[in-house]
């Protein structure tokens, strides 16, 4: 799995980063960063959901991969 | 170097009256609150969520001829979509009132950003956002927790404490005043200016221009005590801050400080009050929390979402057809959050607080370009003032549930809360 920003709807809410700071981090201006290279270390899809699923923007997006 | 001679003349002389539209002042019950809401009323002030509830079910876009014609949507879809369409609705004016700005405000507005519409909003908002982060704030967290502990300090001895007027106003209070570099000692003043500015939105337009003549007056006296003894702090951010190569209007200066004070303090006061409210009320998630620190962060954002303490408002551009009512031109929306928050179409069991809530994609800060800019302000404070205060008063109930009471208007929390510590 790997996570995404929409940068067209983050708004800098910063739930993200919050909740999941292994897989998100802040910019200067507070909006979320993808860590890394956005690969979702194993045991780590449950953070990434927490995260999608509490972005008021919706502006996470998950890629499964096949 | 020039001498930056901005703010020797006051800014506001020489200027006209804003012209802007005045209408009749219509107090009193609401007759139906389909189509004469009033968010001021003291029925709204004690509980909106009924109200809110009733007229998604029947009526899910209100209608006022209070304030000049306003429209009032309480399903979450129509609120997101207001807040997402800055084509159709302007934010010249964000305090629904018996006045409205005139057009050529905008796209600056009396306080920007929060007054601004695109594409000036992106720029003045960018301003403020480095001073706003989680780790810039994160730098204020200790002092926060100090400043928390020495109010309870001062409830020794003392069986019941008022937490809204002894502990909650206090802790953004002094936040904002170090922020922007204030004398402390001014909270009760920082007080009045925020009950004038939310609050009084059905007085006279002559006392209104007072009132607001008063909070510019003050921030006047600060900014010139900074261009006199420049500090390390917003209020010399923001004159020494440079916008197309260009330091600031004055106005636009002293309307973001405006802006800062007024919003940094009711709100984050009014869900800190919430959630002591909620605590005192229900002895099961007070133990829980007690018992579960670790939850905090999670109870925290259920209170936010529940008791949502912020209302924006919106003035509708020109006229159209939406959603299946017809607006006009200078409508008011009223913009409300909590409401959203309550939407059933949104959240699951939305009329409970579940303080383990895992997934809560709340609308407390706003959605869309004018997210509270102080959101992670605010989560800090109200992190650490609920932390200090479980911490030094675990046991804690309401006094007497009659005498709490409720700010009116667009910002609501408790103002009075009378709680058994000892």
């Amino acid at each position: 799995m790997k996570v995404q920003i929409d940068p067209e709807r983050c708004q800098g809410h910063g739930r993200c980063y919050d909740l999941s700071p292994d897989l998100f981090t802040e910019d200067d201006e507070g909006y979320g960063q993808v860590a890394g290279d956005g690969v979702v270390p194993a045991g780590g899809e449950r953070a990434a959901r927490v995260a999608a699923s509490n972005c008021p923007e919706k502006a996470i997006v998950l890629v499964e991969e096949a | 170097m020039t001498v930056d001679d901005r703010f020797v003349r006051d800014f506001r002389e020489g200027q006209e009256e804003p012209l802007g539209t005045r209408n009749e002042i219509i107090t009193g019950p609401v007759s139906d609150w389909a189509t004469d809401f009033s968010h001021v009323e003291p029925e709204w002030a004690a509980d909106p969520y009924p109200i809110q509830d009733d007229l998604r079910g029947r009526c899910p876009i209100a209608h006022t001829e209070r304030f000049g014609g306003g429209w009032l949507p309480t399903r979450y879809e129509d609120v997101a979509a207001i807040a997402y369409d800055t084509e159709h609705f302007s934010s010249r004016a964000i305090i629904m009132s018996n006045y409205r700005p005139p057009r050529d405000i905008a796209p600056v507005g009396a306080v920007p950003p929060i007054s601004s519409d695109p594409p000036f909003h992106h720029d003045a908002r960018k301003l403020l956002l480095p001073a706003f982060t989680k780790k810039e704030v994160a730098k204020r967290e200790e002092a926060a927790r100090a400043f928390c502990h020495s109010l309870i300090d001062g409830f020794e001895g003392a069986e019941i404490v008022d937490a809204a007027r002894d502990y909650a106003q206090h802790i953004p209070m002094r936040v904002m005043a170090d922020m922007l570099g204030f004398p402390p000692e001014d909270g009760p003043r920082f007080r009045e200016f925020v009950e004038h500015a939310l609050e009084g939105v059905n007085l006279p337009p002559e006392q209104r221009v007072a009132n607001m003549g008063e909070l510019f007056d003050y921030l006047l006296e600060q900014i010139r005590d900074h261009v006199a003894d420049p500090r390390d702090d917003l209020t010399t951010y923001l004159i020494d801050a440079e916008l197309y190569g260009r330091k600031l209007e004055p106005s636009h200066v002293a309307g973001t400080m405006a802006l800062l004070l007024i919003a940094g303090i009711d709100t984050t006061w009014s869900a800190i009050g919430a959630s002591l409210w909620h605590l005192a009320k229900t002895p099961a998630d007070r133990e829980r929390l007690v018992a579960e620190p670790g939850l905090l962060p999670t109870a925290m954002e259920e209170f936010l979402r529940a008791y949502a303490p912020v209302t924006m408002a919106r003035l509708v551009k020109d006229d159209m057809h939406w959603r299946g009512v017809d607006m006009k031109a200078d409508d008011w929306v009223l913009l409300s959050f909590p409401a959203a928050n309550r939407d059933p179409a949104q959240f699951d069991r939305a009329d409970e607080v579940i303080i383990d809530r895992e997934i809560n994609r709340h609308a407390a800060f706003g959605l869309g370009i004018h997210r509270c800019v102080g959101s992670h302000l605010a989560r800090m404070e109200l992190r650490v003032a609920l932390e200090v205060w479980l911490e030094r008063v675990p046991v804690f109930g309401l006094a007497d549930p009659s005498t709490v009471t409720w700010a009116p208007g667009q910002v609501r929390g408790p103002r009075t809360l009378s709680l058994r510590i000892g």
